[in-house]
């Protein structure tokens, strides 16, 4: 995984502003779509087609023509080429026998989960042969408040690996916000990777079209890897991965219809079309909290008192019934639950409202499981009492400790 | 005393008009802020709350002598809303918004630095001094005015740590919620300065969570700069590792930013930690020895 892979750098279902984009995670595009993004910003990248088809696959060879061809699967995972998932073609068989393989079929790589991502379409690429292999990546370094971008000789690798095994091997340059990138920072980055002759202005060129691209379209990351230098002695990137800041979804238009629900999880995506953020775990505590940071403390807290949280999920702070509803409904689809623990500290939102969602939201969805809830906050002794006088089975708590422990004892016993 | 606002910030709010605007405007009000005017370009002139509604903020500052802008305007607005605040002499922005791009964020923080304007947030519940002023989105009857100081990237455990300590007695000098985005306009460091310059504060708690560097940053600052007692918090232990937790900065990026690392860094700068966001109180009171 590159340094940079791992990265979700993203924004946030707004409780400011109403919004038709899935705001609460970083947009990866494809490598055929971040290459024609390239291709537009005129980078150098090979000629490809997108097909989701044997025979589309076939004709797209006629159509680039030459006698060897890269077929890619594209999923939102790197370590493809481990995994089986990129092969260098030169007959028809071959590459009916890949798509066979792989169209519909789910690829596992090293950075998938055990089910892997869903394969729907291969790109087609023609070949070029490599001379070196490079590495050139940037993202936004928190640190320095700066777009940051880093280059290695060690074309290939992962950048985390060189980063953790030679990281005298890696050369940035930091980008000022006021000013932008200079070619000069791309010259020395060149210069530090031992290239040569026309690779250095070519690089310099590269490095100025990058980071307008990184700019203009609200990139969270960029990575090419591997950038080669081809056998003629030219800079070209073979790989190609982007994400977009999900919060600047809204004015990136084009990019968002670029969006592939399919490599997504399902269930996180149920999630943000309600303006829920939620991640599921492994364990068998369904948590329902307010608040990015006490969802994450309940759950921390669930772990320490001996039991296991199954998801983090932020009711947001205009948690209304429909929200509850829903929420009940994604916590109650993981199979493992064995309990729901409800944690709302009542700042803007009032816990009396909250408590005729969570009745509603039992009695609609049905919830045969121990409930129980902890309220704190804007209106926390209305809310209890309006749980006490329903005829939905809830436990209430009497603290954070307290609501901890009957959740897990409620778990054990279930 | 108090850190960034008292009785005495006369405080404009951006994004007026708009329902959270409104309501949180009233809601200051209601808790005693000296609220001075309202923004929202081509309403001007109009009344709203007893306030008088201006259409840019550079006619309130000469109008009022307002020196603090609380923003509540939707996140494509938010870099225009702060940048316009700034230029217009305000010293203290405190953004609400959440959702912000990250881009934005770079040029506005780069911007203010050079200007010397502080700014709170974004995607944050914002700064209160209890008793005396109230910029943002907290319920002001948890707080009580006193002794310890609360800084947060989170806005609901902000309010964990404020309850424990007004039931413990203790009271808050101020709070200040610096926000859950990856790029803030002030961090843990820029506070905690403030807190240790500041007599009112007797004791800090820091509450932070997974993502990025600022707690580590944090450690290091505290060993060498803070004399007063610190207690530190980090959320998201149980976090999966790629996975971000509700706020855009609350992600381990390969591998690093982990609680257990946070944790560790603070621990070895010999700040006090509880592991569990329950004990903050409790915690506070052993390492003061107040009663």
């Amino acid at each position: 995984m590159s340094p940079i892979s791992g990265v979700k750098l993203s924004g946030t279902s707004s409780a400011l502003i109403g919004t038709d984009y899935p705001l609460d995670q970083a947009m990866n595009l494809h490598e055929y779509q971040a290459k024609q993004l390239f291709a537009e910003y005129g980078l150098p990248v090979s000629r490809g087609l997108a097909v989701d088809t044997a025979d589309a696959a076939l004709a797209a060879t006629k159509d680039l023509g030459g006698e060897r061809w890269v077929l890619k699967v594209q999923i939102h995972a790197g370590g493809r080429g481990k995994a089986g998932g990129v092969r260098l073609v030169t007959s028809a068989d071959e590459i009916r026998a890949f798509a066979a393989q792989h169209l519909g079929a789910n690829l596992v790589t090293a950075q998938t989960d055990a089910e892997g991502q869903p394969v729907n379409k291969i790109y087609v690429e023609t070949c070029v042969d490599i001379a070196r292999e490079l590495y050139l990546g940037a993202v936004i370094d928190r640190a320095s408040r700066r777009v940051i971008f880093m280059a290695s000789t060690e074309g290939g690798v992962e950048i985390e690996t060189v980063a953790e095994n030679t990281p005298e091997k890696i050369v940035q340059v930091l980008l000022d916000p006021l000013i932008g990138a200079s070619p000069y920072q791309g010259r020395e980055l060149a210069f530090q990777l031992g290239l040569e002759g026309k690779q250095i202005n070519q690089f310099a060129e590269l490095f100025m079209r990058l980071a307008r691209l990184f700019h203009e379209c609200d990139l969270s990351l960029l990575e090419i890897n591997p950038l080669i230098v081809t056998t003629e002695g030219d800079m070209h990137c073979l790989d190609a991965k982007v994400s977009i800041d999900g919060n600047a979804l809204y004015r990136q238009k084009k990019l968002a219809a670029m969006r592939d629900r399919s490599q997504e999880d399902s269930r996180e995506n149920q999630a943000s079309d309600f303006n829920l953020n939620y991640v599921a775990l492994e364990g068998n505590i369904g948590c329902m909290v307010n608040g990015a940071g006490l969802a994450m403390g309940t759950m921390d807290l669930v772990k320490l008192h001996g039991g296991a949280p199954a998801n983090f999920l932020d009711v947001g702070g205009g948690a209304t019934k429909e929200a509850v509803t829903e929420a009940f409904k994604i916590v109650l689809s993981d199979q493992a639950v064995r309990a729901v623990l409800i944690n709302i500290f009542g700042g803007i939102v009032q816990c009396d409202i909250i408590a005729e969602g969570i009745i509603g939201a039992v009695k609609e969805v049905g919830v045969k499981l121990p409930v129980v809830v902890r309220f704190e906050g804007n209106q926390a002794e209305a809310g209890l009492a309006k749980l006490a006088a329903s005829d939905v089975n809830i436990i209430a708590a009497t603290g954070l400790t307290d609501a901890v422990q009957q959740v897990i004892k409620a778990a054990g016993d279930a | 005393m108090s850190v960034l606002v008292d009785a005495a910030t006369r405080v404009i709010c951006q994004g007026f008009t708009g329902a959270q605007g409104r309501l949180h405007t009233e809601e200051s009000i209601a808790y005693g802020t000296r609220m001075v005017a309202g923004i929202t370009p081509g309403k001007g002139g109009q009344i709203l709350l007893g306030l008088p509604v201006f259409d840019r903020v550079q006619q309130a500052v000469d109008a009022t002598g307002a020196d603090a802008s609380v923003i509540y305007v939707p996140a494509p607005f938010a870099k225009d809303a702060i940048l316009e605040a700034a230029a217009a002499g305000i010293k203290l922005i405190v953004c609400i918004t959440e959702g912000v791009p990250v881009l934005d964020m770079l040029l506005v923080k780069a911007s203010l630095d050079a200007r010397g304007v502080r700014l709170i947030g974004p995607n944050c519940p914002g700064v209160i001094t209890p008793g005396e002023c109230k910029l943002g989105i907290m319920p002001g009857d948890i707080h009580l005015p006193g002794r310890v100081g609360i800084v947060s990237r989170s806005g609901t455990l902000t309010y964990e740590a404020v309850k424990q300590t007004t039931d413990l007695g203790f009271g808050q000098s101020s709070c200040v919620g610096i926000g859950g985005d990856p790029v803030p306009g002030s961090n843990f460091i820029d506070i905690l300065g403030m807190f240790e310059q500041d007599p009112a504060t007797e004791a800090i708690v820091m509450v932070g969570e997974i993502g990025g560097s600022a707690e580590d940053e944090a450690a290091s600052f505290i060993k060498t700069s803070v004399t007063k007692p610190v207690v530190a918090y980090i959320a998201g232990v149980t976090a999966p590792p790629g996975k971000r937790m509700g706020h855009a900065g609350a992600i381990i990026a390969s591998g690093k930013g982990t609680a257990d690392e946070k944790f560790a860094s603070l621990e070895a700068a010999g700040v006090a930690t509880v592991k569990s966001l329950a004990d903050i109180g409790a915690r506070l009171q052993e390492v003061t020895a107040w009663a």
